[in-house]
Formats: structure tokens, C-alpha cells, sequence
């Protein structure tokens, strides 16, 4: 058969298993699009090409699979680079496809040239540059077979417009890649793994996006419920282990509850499953349960020993490690530990002031969770909203939880529930944003409406950056600067010229039955809900701190 | 002492307290970036290189002259996550190599 470099990459993104592209098109990109066209593949257009690439992380971390965004040459490569950067950190298999300009004009400073290589080195697990049509029939399956493999990540194909149009004459299409095999683990391992937990008298399970990504949360909780082994979960470990789970003690590190920071202070041996020790989550790393031998898998070699020396170290898959030892494990009650761990739950538990007002933090966070389906998405974008949800909201289920960690970027979540509603269209999708992040990419409310995708936004605004401004007040001597925003922007109203449905829960009569309707109505819809400046986030461990030194969040305080 | 001769100190101290490690890696235009951008953001220490191309072409052999410290692990860790290297090792016999072009060098 004979066709071009446009239709051989959208036939074997089908041969992937792609159903969904997000992008926006450009020169440099029109003969991929002129093939898009008369293909059976979905393209959903972004308003900006940010908005594509968290579109496509939206499907993947929603999906656990690969997605795909399209960016064009220059500005269209430039833009996607927030979110691929993103994807890296947080180890979201992500596939990249930008256009580059014809190959005669690379080097020329031509029109929409930028060195999209280059510039993406850094910020992908790999990356590509196709200098012949017959490079793409082994480059795009290594492309998905490298996003996904051991620890997944983002990779970058830029391909140049003559290459798109270019014909090649095959006698049939390259088979879809799969990924690499998890590697094996030695019994020996496994053995002085298992001689470890089962000898601790305290020990404590921290568990993070590996976990997820490997479909783990089965086995883990056959092991923490055998050996009695309490665990936390990083901000990307949430939903591995389901909130009201007796032995789960909620997110680690800066913003954890008092309890949950003590106990892995007081732990004897801390089990780290799928994590990387990011400064988030431990605080002051040499003071990072200071008293605990230090047990950790991870399928990435290099996370072993990188922030934290462990007394014993195993690079593997976190499914296949928890499968593997679970014959190993004993059974045990450890009632003194688990005794402990209840009191110390009890006399500091994690504080939720103002639960019970909708108009209010924590409130709204939890009148939305009881008022959703268990199964419903929640995005976050990022800053002190997204911590009160990570705190607050009742997860049950991987996946479910879909947020900016390692990059921490602003504007993740409304393209990220969009692209997990596309994926996932039978579920509810909620965003809680603030209204610095949601201005970030505010444009894709078109792409919504376009879609008509099942998204309930949940602003809380407090007319600032909220988490800058909690840090000026506590570290920088109330000296707020440049955390305001003064212009009084009017949600409701951008969202109806978006033609987005809106409610603003301060001008209801009733804000849980109004919230309880939005939630209900199909579609996409923005439910804002002012909040007051003052709200802060604990407790909080100051930055560069030790864990066990959290600002606020005692049992007394009363808000 | 004259300046030429206090670099040369500086390359042969270099040499002599750094550690060589010796890659193969898929030779393509892009692949220097990849292993140069890595010690530059990581910032890991790296005082010289040497890359040629070896059998027909499609691979390179390159010698790296790095800093022998308690992050050499690490640096060794993350070359090999590499998707272009095939292979790591320390090379300290290949020291020689280096003390050659130093002693080469002009400036």
C-alpha cells in the first residue's frame, strides 16, 4: 500500500488504540490534519495547545493508557511544553506529535521554526526527530512503547511537514508496541524484603503514583490488611488505597494531618512503594522518620538511594513486588502499634473547620463528595484548594484523583477533567479550582461547551492566590504583595459567554440544593463559591521544616 | 606561573582525581544534547569528553571524565535511563586517554 507520512501516523496511532487526539492545528501541521479529516480518529480542538496537552492527561491518568496531543511548529511546540514537563514529573505517559517545518528549511530560522528537540530533551523521558517518512514505522511504536514502559513519561515525536507529505510504499503496518516487561525480582530479595516487615514492630506503608500506575492496589491491600501495616499516601498515591480503608492515615508531608506526620515519625520501618521521596511529602529529608529502617520499590533505579539511602532497596514493579511477597508475609495483628495508631488518630486528627457550610472550604468539598457518585473524577488545579481536597476528599478508588504534583502547575485542571470526561464519558467529572488557576486556561471552557463534556467546575474564590498569600502571612511577615487580584473578575458572567451553564452559590437560597441540581444536570457547568481570604490551609510544615513541625491544625483549634 | 600552564594543573588534576566513564550510545545528531543536558540540570560535575564513532556508524563510544564523588552513583544511575545509551561502565584504565590529549592541548 502507498500513502503518506500524515496517514501512516494517524494508522498507527489507531493501531496504538488511540480513539482520541487533542490539538490545535497550524502550517506545519496541515497535511497531518488533511489525513485526521478523512480518518476515523477523534480530534478534539484545544484553545490553546496547553489545553491539549492536559486534555491528553486528563484521558491518561483517567485511563492509565497513553494519549496523544498535537501541537504545531513553533508556538504550537512552545505551548505544549508546560504540560509535557508535567507529564514528567508526575510519570504520565504522554505522546507528544509536533510539526516541524519542511526539512530544507530546518536551520533557516523559518517561519514558525523553533528547535522543538532541544527544547523537549529535558522535559521528556525521549524524544525524537524524524528526518524520513520511514523512520516513523519503528520511531511512533518505540514513541508508545517508551511512554509506557518501567516508569511511564512523556515523549516527544517532532515530525517536519515534507516528511508528512512524503509517500512510502509498505506492504503492511508495523505492529502496535506493547510495553517493556516488568523485570523480575530475586528471591533473595524478595526474602531479606519480607524478613524486614515481618520482624518490624511499627511499621508504616507509604505509597505513591507507582502504585497506581501499576495496578497495585489490590495486592496492597491484601498486605496491609495481613501484616497490619497502616499506610499514607503521597498527593499522587491518593486513591490507591480507599479513605475510609480502617489502616489508611491520608496524604503525607506538608500538608498531612498532625497524626499521620507523628506516626511516620515514630515508625520503625517505612515500606515507600512506587514514591521518590519528593521534599514535598517528607519535609526535611534527613529528618524524614527518623527512627525507621527504610524499605524501597521502586521500578525507576535511579529513585533508590536518590534523596534517601534505604536499608534496602528493590527495583521493581510495585504489583509485581506486592504479588510476589505476599506468601512471605506474616500474618500479624500488631495490636499495639494499630492501638497506637488509633489514639494518636484520635487526639490529632486531621481538622476541617467549617465542614458543615457549604460556602466554606472544607464544606463544599464534602457536601460535593456525598452529593456525587462514589465513582465520579475529581481534578484539582493547583494551590490551597487543592490541598484541602487532597485532605478532604473521601477517594475510593486509583485513578479517581487526577492533579498536578511533581510540576505543580496552575491551570491542570479544567483541560485534565475535560480530557477525562472525553475518556470516560458515563462518569461525572468534577474540577475545584481557584480563580489563579482557572484564569490559567480559562479558554478551554469553549472546548467544554464545544464538547459538551460532563465537568462540574468548583471555583473557590478568594480573588488571590491563595496559597502565596498564606505564605506571605506566615513566612514573610504579612507583607502581601502581588497575591491580590484587584479587578473583581465575574466568573458567572465569562461562563455564560462560554456558554457554560453557572450558578453562584452565594446569591441561592439554598446553596446544597443548588450545588445538589449543577452536580445533577449533564453537561458542563461552573459553580462558584466565594470564599474568604483568611482561609488557610493546615496544618503546614514550613518549607525546608521537618514534618514533625507543623504550623496549626491542632485538635483545639476552633475556626 | 603563566596561565597556560595553571590550566594544564587544572586539566591534569582533572584527570587525575575524576572518574572515566566509558558509553555506548546510538549515534545520531542528538544524542551529545541528551548526554551533555543531563549533567548540566542535574548538575553533575563533567570535565571532559571523548566521542567518535564506532563500527559502521550507527553507534558511538564515548569516554566522560566526571567528578569521583558520592553522586557518581547517581550520574551512572541516570545515564543509563538514557533511551540513546546502551551501555555504562567506569573505565579507569581509559585515564591514559585523557592525559594523552591533555598533554595535546594547545591552549
Amino acid at each position: 500500500m502507498k500513502l503518506n507520512g500524515a496517514e501512516l501516523i494517524i494508522e498507527m496511532l489507531q493501531r496504538q488504540g488511540v480513539s482520541i487526539v487533542a490539538g490545535i492545528p497550524g502550517g506545519a501541521s496541515l497535511p497531518l490534519y488533511d489525513a485526521l479529516s478523512k480518518s476515523s480518529l477523534r480530534h478534539v480542538l484545544a484553545r490553546h495547545e496547553q489545553g491539549a496537552g492536559f486534555i491528553a492527561q486528563g484521558m491518561a491518568r483517567a485511563t492509565g493508557q497513553p494519549a496523544v496531543c498535537l501541537g504545531t511548529s513553533g508556538p504550537g511546540a512552545t505551548n505544549l511544553i508546560t504540560a509535557i514537563a508535567d507529564a514528567k514529573l508526575d510519570s504520565i505517559p504522554l505522546v507528544a506529535i509536533t510539526a516541524q517545518v519542511s526539512r530544507k528549511m530546518i536551520g533557516t530560522d523559518a517561519f514558525q521554526e523553533i528547535d522543538t528537540y532541544g527544547l523537549t530533551i529535558p522535559i521528556t523521558k525521549h524524544n525524537f526527530h524524524i528526518r524520513s517518512v520511514g523512520e516513523l514505522l519503528e520511531v511512533l511504536p518505540d514513541a508508545f512503547r517508551i511512554a509506557t514502559s518501567g516508569r511511564p513519561g512523556p515523549v516527544v515525536v517532532d515530525i517536519p511537514k515534507d516528511v508528512q507529505t512524503d509517500t512510502i510504499e509498505i506492504d503492511s503496518l508495523p505492529d502496535a508496541s506493547r510495553p517493556d516487561r516488568v523485570p523480575p525480582i530475586a528471591r533473595d530479595d524478595l526474602k531479606r524484603a519480607a524478613e524486614l516487615i515481618n520482624s518490624a514492630q511499627r511499621p508504616m506503608l507509604l505509597v505513591g503514583a507507582g502504585v497506581i500506575a501499576s495496578e497495585a492496589s489490590a495486592d496492597l491491600l491484601r498486605l496491609m490488611d495481613k501484616a497490619s501495616i497502616p499506610s499514607a499516601a503521597t498527593l499522587l498515591g491518593l486513591g490507591a488505597i480507599p479513605t475510609d480503608h480502617p489502616l489508611f492515615v491520608g496524604m503525607v508531608g506538608m500538608h498531612a494531618a498532625r497524626y499521620t506526620n507523628f506516626l511516620l515519625e515514630e515508625c520503625d520501618l517505612l515500606i515507600g512503594i512506587g514514591i521518590r521521596f519528593d521534599d514535598r511529602a517528607t519535609g526535611k529529608a534527613a529528618e524524614f522518620c527518623p527512627h525507621a529502617k527504610i524499605l524501597h520499590i521502586d521500578i525507576d533505579p535511579s529513585e533508590l538511594g536518590k534523596i534517601k539511602r534505604p536499608t534496602f532497596g528493590i527495583r521493581s514493579d510495585a504489583r509485581e513486588f506486592l504479588s510476589a511477597i505476599a506468601p512471605l508475609i506474616e500474618s500479624n495483628p500488631r495490636s499495639a502499634w494499630i492501638r497506637h495508631m488509633e489514639k494518636l488518630r484520635a487526639r490529632c486528627p486531621l481538622m476541617m473547620p467549617g465542614v458543615s457550610d457549604p460556602l466554606r472550604p472544607y464544606g463544599i468539598i464534602r457536601y460535593t463528595a456525598e452529593l456525587l457518585p462514589r465513582d465520579a473524577i475529581v481534578a484539582t488545579d493547583v494551590g490551597q484548594h487543592q490541598m484541602w481536597v487532597a485532605q478532604a476528599y473521601p477517594f475510593s478508588s486509583p485513578r479517581q484523583f487526577l492533579t498536578s504534583g511533581g510540576l505543580g502547575t496552575m491551570g491542570f485542571g479544567l483541560p485534565a477533567a475535560i480530557g477525562a470526561a472525553l475518556a470516560m464519558p458515563e462518569r461525572t467529572v468534577v474540577c475545584f479550582s481557584g480563580d489563579g488557576s482557572l484564569l490559567m486556561n480559562i479558554q478551554e471552557l469553549a472546548t467544554a461547551a464545544e464538547e459538551n463534556v460532563n465537568v462540574k467546575i468548583i471555583l473557590l474564590n478568594n480573588e488571590r492566590l491563595g496559597l502565596v498569600r498564606q505564605q506571605q502571612q506566615l513566612f514573610y511577615g504579612e507583607r502581601f504583595h502581588a497575591s491580590e487580584f484587584r479587578a473583581n473578575t465575574d466568573f458567572v458572567a465569562i461562563a455564560r459567554g462560554f456558554n457554560v451553564a453557572s450558578v453562584d452559590l452565594a446569591r441561592v437560597e439554598d446553596p446544597i440544593a443548588s450545588l445538589a441540581q449543577a452536580l445533577s444536570e449533564r453537561g458542563p457547568c461552573m459553580i462558584h463559591v466565594p470564599i474568604a481570604a483568611e482561609e488557610n490551609v493546615y496544618p503546614m510544615v514550613p518549607p525546608g521544616g521537618a514534618n514533625r513541625d507543623m504550623i496549626g491544625g491542632e485538635a483545639d483549634d476552633v475556626a | 606561573m603563566t596561565s597556560p600552564d595553571r590550566d594544564r594543573n587544572e586539566a591534569e588534576a582533572a584527570i587525575r582525581e575524576g572518574a572515566v566513564l566509558r558509553l555506548m550510545v546510538r549515534n545520531h545528531p542528538g544524542v551529545m544534547s541528551h548526554i551533555c543536558g543531563l549533567f548540566a540540570r542535574r548538575s553533575f560535575n563533567l570535565d571532559g569528553i571523548i566521542c567518535l564513532p564506532i563500527g559502521e556508524g550507527a553507534r558511538s563510544e564515548m569516554l566522560l571524565l566526571v567528578k569521583d564523588d558520592a553522586r557518581l552513583e547517581q550520574v551512572i544511575l541516570q545515564l543509563q535511563k538514557l533511551e540513546d545509551v546502551i551501555e555504562v561502565s567506569r573505565a579507569p584504565a581509559m585515564r591514559a586517554t585523557f592525559e594523552t590529549i591533555a598533554g595535546n592541548l594547545r591552549y
